[in-house]
C-alpha cells in the first residue's frame, strides 16, 4: 500500500498539532539552533542590539496580533500598555529578581487591559479605534505628570536585575567563555519570543482561540453557536496587553532609561504596521514583520549616508531627514501591503511554500 | 464673569476649527464608511499651500484660501481614486490603516518641501482685536467663527437642495439602491473626499493665520477633532458642529480654570479633556449625541 503524503492530515488530532508537518518541525529545530548560535557568530554590538530590539518588538507584535489579527479588535492603544510595562519594571525591577518583575509587569498590563477591555464590548470597529487612540494621549499625560513613578518629562532610569539563578544576562558565562550584555539579552529576549509565540500559538489552536476567530469573523453568529463573545473580547484584551507589558518591561530593562516621549501614537502605529506587514492572524507573521519593520530604521540609520537626498545630521545636505524617510517608508509599506498583499509577509511565505509543495505541478 | 465669557469665546473659536475638521470626517464616513486619519495631513497640506499662495506668490488672501482648498480637494480626490477605490469591500480596519499610511507619507513630504521652521501666514487681520463691553475679541477668531458658520450653512443647504447633495445622501443611505438609480458611486466617493480635504484646508489656513503660526505639527489638531466627531456621532454633520463646539468649550474652559480647579491633574490637562469627554459620552451613548443608533439583534 502506498504511503500517504507526509503532509496529509488524516484526523482531527493531527490537524490540531502545533507543528503539523515534518518540514515545520525541522524548521523549528533549525530556528532553535540559530537562536543559540547567532550571538556567537554575530558579535557586532550594533547588529546584536538591532536584533534585541527586533525581538522585543516581536513579543509586543504577537500580543497585538492576538487582539487584532485573531479577535478583530482594532487597538491603537498598544503603546500605552508597553509604557506601563516599562514603568512597572522601573518600579519593582531593582528589588525583585527577573522571574518576579517580568510576571509583575504582565500582571499589571493584564489588569489595565481588563479595565479597558469592557469598552471593547460597547464599541466596535471605528469607535474602538478612536477610544484606544484617546488612551494613548491620556496615558502620555499620565506618564508626564506622575513624576514619582515616571520622572516626568525628563524620564527615569531603570535598573532591573536580569539574572536567572546563576545566569546573569548582563554577563553570561558559558563553558569558560564570557559573553557580553548584548549577547546575553539576545538569548533572553529571543527565548521569550519563543515562549510567547508558543503560548499564543497554543492558545489560538484550542477552543478559546477558535472562539476568538469566530468572534472576529462574525460576532453575532459566534454568539448564536454558543461563544460568549463579550468574555472572549475582554479576554483577548487582557492577554494582549499583558504581553505588551512584557515587551515594555524588556524594552525598559534593556534600554535602562525611558521617557514619556517613547509611548506615543507613532509606536502604536508601528506595531500595527508590523502586524499588517507581517500578516494578520499569524504568529509567525508577527515575528517576520518585526524583523522587517524593526530592522529597516536601523538599516536606514546606518546606511543613510549612502542614500541620495537623505540628511543625516542637523543642517546637513539633502532634503529629507532619516526620521522622515523612515516614516514615509512606513506609510508606503502599509499602503502597498494592504493594497497588494493583504495577507502580509506570511502570505508571501505561504505562497512560496505552496509552490514547492505542489512542484513539479505548479503553474 | 468677563473671564468666563472670554474663555467661552476662545472655546467657540477653537471649536469652530474642530467643527470644520470633524465635518470633513463625517462627510467621508457617511458616504464611504471610512474614518480618514489622513485629515491632519490634508489640513497641514492646505495650510502650507495657503502660505505659499499668499506669502510666496503674493495672491490676495481670499484667493489664496480658495486655491489652497482647491488643490487640497484635488489631492484628496486623487487619493481616493488611486488607492481607496481598490479597497472597496475590505474590512474597516484595513481602510483605516490605509489612511494612516497616507498621513505618514504626507507629513515627510510636507517637511521636505517647506521645512520645519515656524512660518507666519500673511493675513488681512493681522493681530487686531475688537473690544466690546470689556471683552476682547480677536478679529481673526471672529472671522473663523463667521466663516465656519457660513460653511456649515452652505453645507446643509448643499445637502438638502442640490442634486449632488441628494445623490450623496442617497449613496450614504444605500449605495446599491443609489447605483440602481443611475447615481455614480465612484463620483460620489471622490466628491466626498474632495469636500473633506477642502474643509481640512480651510481649517488649516484658519489656524495658521493665527498667532500660533504654521509649523509641521499643525496637523495634530485633527487628532483632537476625532473626539468632536465621536461626541457628535460619526454620521451626523449637525453632531460634528455640536461636538466641535462642546469639545472646544470644554478645552478652553479647562485651560482657563486649570490653576483654580484642575491643578491636581497636572500641567496641560486641557489637552486630554477632549478624550476624557469623548469616553464619558461614549459610555452613556455609544453612538454619540446625534449619531444613528446601530441596531443589532442577537
Amino acid at each position: 500500500m502506498a504511503k500517504p503524503h507526509r503532509d496529509l492530515v488524516r484526523d482531527y488530532r493531527q490537524d490540531l498539532r502545533l507543528f503539523g508537518s515534518p518540514t515545520a518541525r525541522a524548521g523549528l529545530v533549525a530556528m532553535l539552533v540559530g537562536l543559540v548560535m547567532l550571538p556567537m557568530v554575530v558579535q557586532d554590538d550594533f547588529w546584536l542590539s538591532v536584533l534585541v530590539y527586533v525581538g522585543i518588538t516581536a513579543v509586543g507584535a504577537i500580543g497585538l496580533n492576538l487582539l487584532t489579527g485573531y479577535c478583530g479588535q482594532i487597538s491603537l492603544g498598544h503603546a500605552f500598555f508597553i509604557g506601563a510595562g516599562a514603568y512597572v519594571t522601573g518600579w519593582v525591577g531593582s528589588d525583585l529578581p527577573l522571574y518576579l518583575w517580568l510576571p509583575a509587569a504582565a500582571l499589571v498590563g493584564g489588569m489595565l487591559g481588563a479595565v479597558i477591555g469592557p469598552f471593547a464590548l460597547r464599541l466596535r470597529g471605528h469607535y474602538l479605534a478612536i477610544v484606544t487612540l484617546g488612551l494613548v494621549f491620556i496615558g502620555e499625560h499620565l506618564w508626564r505628570n506622575w513624576r514619582g513613578l515616571t520622572g516626568g518629562n525628563s524620564g527615569t532610569s531603570i535598573n532591573a536585575q536580569v539574572a536567572l539563578g546563576p545566569v546573569d544576562f548582563n554577563r553570561v558565562e558559558l563553558a569558560g567563555e564570557v559573553y557580553s550584555r548584548n549577547q546575553g539579552y539576545f538569548w533572553l529576549v529571543w527565548v521569550l519570543v519563543a515562549i510567547v509565540a508558543l503560548l499564543v500559538k497554543n492558545l489560538v489552536r484550542t477552543r478559546p482561540g477558535r472562539a476568538l476567530q469566530a468572534v472576529r469573523d462574525r460576532d453575532q453568529a459566534a454568539e448564536v453557536i454558543g461563544v460568549r463573545a463579550g468574555r472572549y473580547k475582554i479576554g483577548a484584551f487582557v492577554v494582549s496587553s499583558a504581553i505588551a507589558s512584557v515587551a515594555g518591561a524588556l524594552f525598559g530593562s534593556y534600554q535602562q532609561f525611558v521617557s514619556p516621549d517613547e509611548w506615543n501614537l507613532l509606536l502604536s502605529i508601528q506595531y500595527i504596521a508590523i502586524v499588517i506587514v507581517g500578516g494578520l492572524g499569524t504568529v509567525f507573521g508577527s515575528i517576520l514583520g518585526a524583523v522587517f519593520v524593526g530592522a529597516l530604521p536601523a538599516l536606514i540609520d546606518r546606511f543613510g549616508d549612502a542614500i541620495p537626498g537623505v540628511r543625516t545630521g542637523v543642517g546637513g545636505e539633502g532634503f529629507i531627514s532619516v526620521f522622515a524617510l523612515n516614516q514615509a517608508i512606513f506609510g508606503v509599506l502599509i499602503v502597498l501591503f494592504l493594497v497588494f498583499e493583504p495577507r502580509g509577509l506570511a502570505g508571501i511565505w505561504l505562497r512560496i511554500k505552496a509552490y514547492f509543495k505542489s512542484w513539479p505541478f505548479s503553474y | 464673569m468677563t473671564a468666563f465669557l472670554q474663555n467661552c469665546f476662545a472655546g467657540l473659536a477653537l471649536g469652530s476649527t474642530y467643527a470644520l475638521v470633524a465635518l470633513g470626517f463625517v462627510v467621508i464616513f457617511k458616504s464611504t464608511g471610512v474614518i480618514n486619519f489622513a485629515q491632519g495631513g490634508l489640513l497641514a497640506l492646505g495650510a502650507y499651500l495657503g502660505y505659499t499662495f499668499s506669502n510666496n506668490l503674493l495672491l490676495a488672501f481670499g484667493v489664496a484660501i480658495l486655491l489652497a482648498c482647491l488643490v487640497a480637494a484635488v489631492v484628496g480626490a486623487g487619493f481616493e481614486r488611486l488607492v481607496l477605490r481598490r479597497m472597496v469591500g475590505q474590512p474597516p480596519f484595513a481602510v483605516i490603516m490605509i489612511t494612516i499610511g497616507l498621513l505618514f507619507v504626507l507629513e515627510p513630504v510636507i517637511t521636505a518641501i517647506w521645512g520645519f521652521d515656524n512660518l507666519q501666514v500673511r493675513n488681512p487681520w493681522n493681530i487686531h482685536t475688537v473690544e466690546v463691553g470689556g471683552l476682547v475679541f480677536g478679529v481673526k477668531d471672529l472671522w473663523t467663527i463667521g466663516l465656519t458658520a457660513a460653511v456649515v450653512v452652505g453645507f446643509f443647504l448643499f445637502f438638502k437642495y442640490s442634486s449632488l447633495g441628494l445623490a450623496m445622501r442617497v449613496t450614504a443611505f444605500d449605495p446599491e439602491a443609489a447605483l440602481a438609480q443611475g447615481i455614480s458611486a465612484k463620483k460620489i466617493y471622490a466628491v466626498s473626499w474632495a469636500i473633506a480635504a477642502a474643509l481640512a484646508a480651510l481649517a488649516g489656513i484658519a489656524m495658521a493665520a493665527g498667532p500660533g503660526g504654521l509649523s509641521p505639527s499643525i496637523g495634530f489638531i485633527a487628532l483632537a477633532a476625532f473626539p468632536a466627531m465621536i461626541v457628535g456621532g460619526m454620521d451626523s454633520p449637525a453632531g460634528a458642529v455640536l461636538g466641535g463646539s462642546l469639545i472646544g468649550l470644554a478645552e478652553a474652559l479647562t485651560r482657563g480654570y486649570q490653576d483654580q480647579l484642575f491643578s491636581w491633574a497636572g500641567d496641560n490637562v486641557s489637552v486630554i479633556v477632549p478624550y476624557i469627554l469623548m469616553i464619558v459620552v461614549l459610555l452613556i451613548r455609544p453612538y454619540g449625541l446625534l449619531g444613528t443608533k446601530d441596531v443589532r439583534r442577537v
